[in-house]
């Protein structure tokens, strides 16, 4: 029997009349690492926060850990508590120092005592590289080193599952790959990742399974080899025209 | 570690090194179109005036009796302050809020204050709305009575309208008028947080409150610290209204002292220059505030 984590069945999500996604259905297994892929404007991030609610679907079930979310603030909250999400734009909480940025959902969320959060927070600033950052604010600090901050921040609350919403869209070149060597890390260390992006050396070396949305539904689901060797939909073929040179 | 504290360490002097350099006056560098002329227009005229009040006896008597009102005008304005920050941040929190009963309720106490004149809410507030509350809780303590608790009843309808000091009315209805202002100035002050902050915090698991209480407002009053240093030089301007209560502020009691004395030119050329050195000098606190933070983010 499969371990699926996440369960989406027929979610749709409008904003006023228009469609952003449509009736899509996805299960993800545990410990697997799906890249979500796709012109812009297809719904990708949408179906992205979609899974930890940060939009509500407007038809649809999401199953988390075989638990169905019924949209109550309490099981929301503790439902978003193992759930680690990065965005484009890092969101790093600008009043507050790295390790506050990481300490502060430990402490009021996790209920974790202060030394404890901070011990946490060490030891993922180690694994993505930049413990010496602990006490700089986040202006201090490059994009890819914001970046690296948001996914110790987000680690740092032990999540089942990592959300990330293109982290590498925002970063000036010579950044992406710092990024990208942390996510590769994790998931050979067996992380549970959906991820929504536009490197596709990334997705053809980390993704178990890699969909493609064109037009707001999921047009290909399949895995790496298939889709970059022998892409069946005409939409993914001419995606993947558009954004890869010969 | 120790490489790092260096790093740090010279960031911090290069920092200051820039300001000094900044601030260093030098001919060269001096720009007639840039400089300041109307603050040392302000400064001279001040000065000029502060000589005149200290040396003219006339001057110097009407300025000592008018000086005796400072310490009420300073209370009143500290005291409405500080009630309107809090009331200003409920009802900005309520006017963004997803109750529709908060937001409603809190759009129509600001729209309702902005649409009146302050001097007419003002005897509104303290010869209308404190009376009419009085009432209000003298007939609950009547009903309070009627239904046993006489004792308690009693001490609610022996309350009388005597009992609330002008000067309290005054530092309610200056609390509620700015109340009503700050709750914008908190509402934008929120909403200026990119919307990413508190989708950050959400999806960490935090509630609704806690995302505001430890993300959003912590910075908003941040960014809002100028606007509320210049609202607290408005309201101490606007406390003078009080005096239309016969609140015996600086503005009272130099109208007073120019009505038996005649000396209308000493009481409110004195009065006038009370207000601008406060003003003034606040104004530039605030002017660093302002500076201070525009250094640290962003």
């Amino acid at each position: 029997m499969t371990d699926n984590i996440i369960k989406l069945r027929n979610v749709s999500k409008n904003f006023d009349e228009i469609a952003a996604v449509k009736n899509v259905s996805l299960t993800v297994e545990r410990g697997k690492v799906v890249v979500i892929i796709g012109p812009s404007g297809s719904g990708k991030s949408t179906l992205l926060r979609c899974i930890n609610r940060l939009e509500e679907p407007t038809e649809g079930e999401v199953w988390i850990d075989s638990e169905l979310l019924d949209g109550s603030e309490q099981q929301l909250n503790d439902i978003r508590a193992d759930i680690g999400m990065v965005f484009q734009q890092f969101n790093l909480y600008p009043h507050l120092t790295v390790l506050e940025n990481i300490t502060l959902a430990q402490k009021i969320v996790r209920k974790r005592e202060k030394k404890e959060a901070q011990k946490i927070a060490m030891q993922q600033l180690e694994r993505v590289g930049i413990a010496e950052k602990a006490d700089n604010y986040p202006i201090q600090l490059s994009g890819g080193q914001q970046q690296r901050v948001a996914i110790a921040r987000a680690l740092s609350m032990n999540p089942k599952i990592m959300l990330f919403d293109e982290p590498t869209s925002a970063l000036d070149p010579e950044m992406i790959k710092e990024v990208l060597d942390v996510m590769l890390m994790l998931a050979e260390e067996g992380s549970t990742m959906v991820i929504v992006t536009h490197e596709m050396g990334f997705a053809r070396a980390a993704a178990d399974v890699i969909i493609c949305m064109a037009l707001v539904e999921i047009v290909e689901h399949t895995t790496p080899e298939v889709l970059f060797n022998n892409p069946n939909h005409e939409r993914t073929q001419l995606f993947l025209s558009q954004i890869l040179t010969k | 570690m120790a490489s790092y504290e260096i790093e740090q360490k010279d960031i911090i002097n290069s920092n200051v090194l820039e300001q000094l350099k900044i601030q260093k006056f030098s001919l060269k560098d001096f720009d007639w179109r840039e400089f300041p002329w109307w603050f040392a227009a302000l400064t001279l005229i001040s000065a000029i005036t502060l000589i005149i009040v200290l040396t003219n006896p006339a001057y110097h008597e009407a300025f000592l009796f008018i000086i005796a009102g400072l310490g009420l005008t300073a209370i009143i304005t500290l005291a409405a302050f500080s009630i309107a920050i809090v009331l200003g941040l409920i009802t900005g929190l309520s006017r963004i809020s997803d109750g529709v009963f908060a937001k409603n309720a809190a759009t129509f106490y600001v729209e309702l204050v902005r649409g009146v004149p302050m001097l007419v809410l003002m005897f509104f507030i303290a010869f209308v709305l404190v009376p009419g509350f009085v009432n209000g809780i003298n007939g609950l303590g009547g009903a309070l009575s009627n239904a046993g608790l006489s004792g308690f009843g009693s001490i609610l309808s022996a309350l009388s309208i005597r009992d609330i000091p002008m000067t309290v009315r005054a530092v309610i209805a200056l609390s509620l008028t700015y109340g009503a202002f700050l709750a914008e100035v908190f509402r934008a002050g929120i909403q200026s947080i990119s919307r990413g902050q508190m989708e950050a915090a959400r999806s960490q698991g935090m509630s609704y409150g806690q995302a505001m209480r430890y993300v959003i407002l912590p910075q908003a009053v941040r960014n809002v610290l100028p606007a509320l240093g210049n609202d607290f030089i408005s309201m101490l301007k606007d406390s003078s209204l009080v005096s239309v209560l016969a609140v015996r502020d600086i503005t009272q009691v130099a109208r007073l002292y120019a009505g038996h004395s005649f000396r209308f030119a000493e009481s409110y050329t004195s009065l006038a220059i009370l207000y601008l050195v406060m003003t003034v000098s606040l104004s530039l606190i605030v002017k660093i505030i302002e500076r201070r933070y525009a250094n640290y983010d962003r």
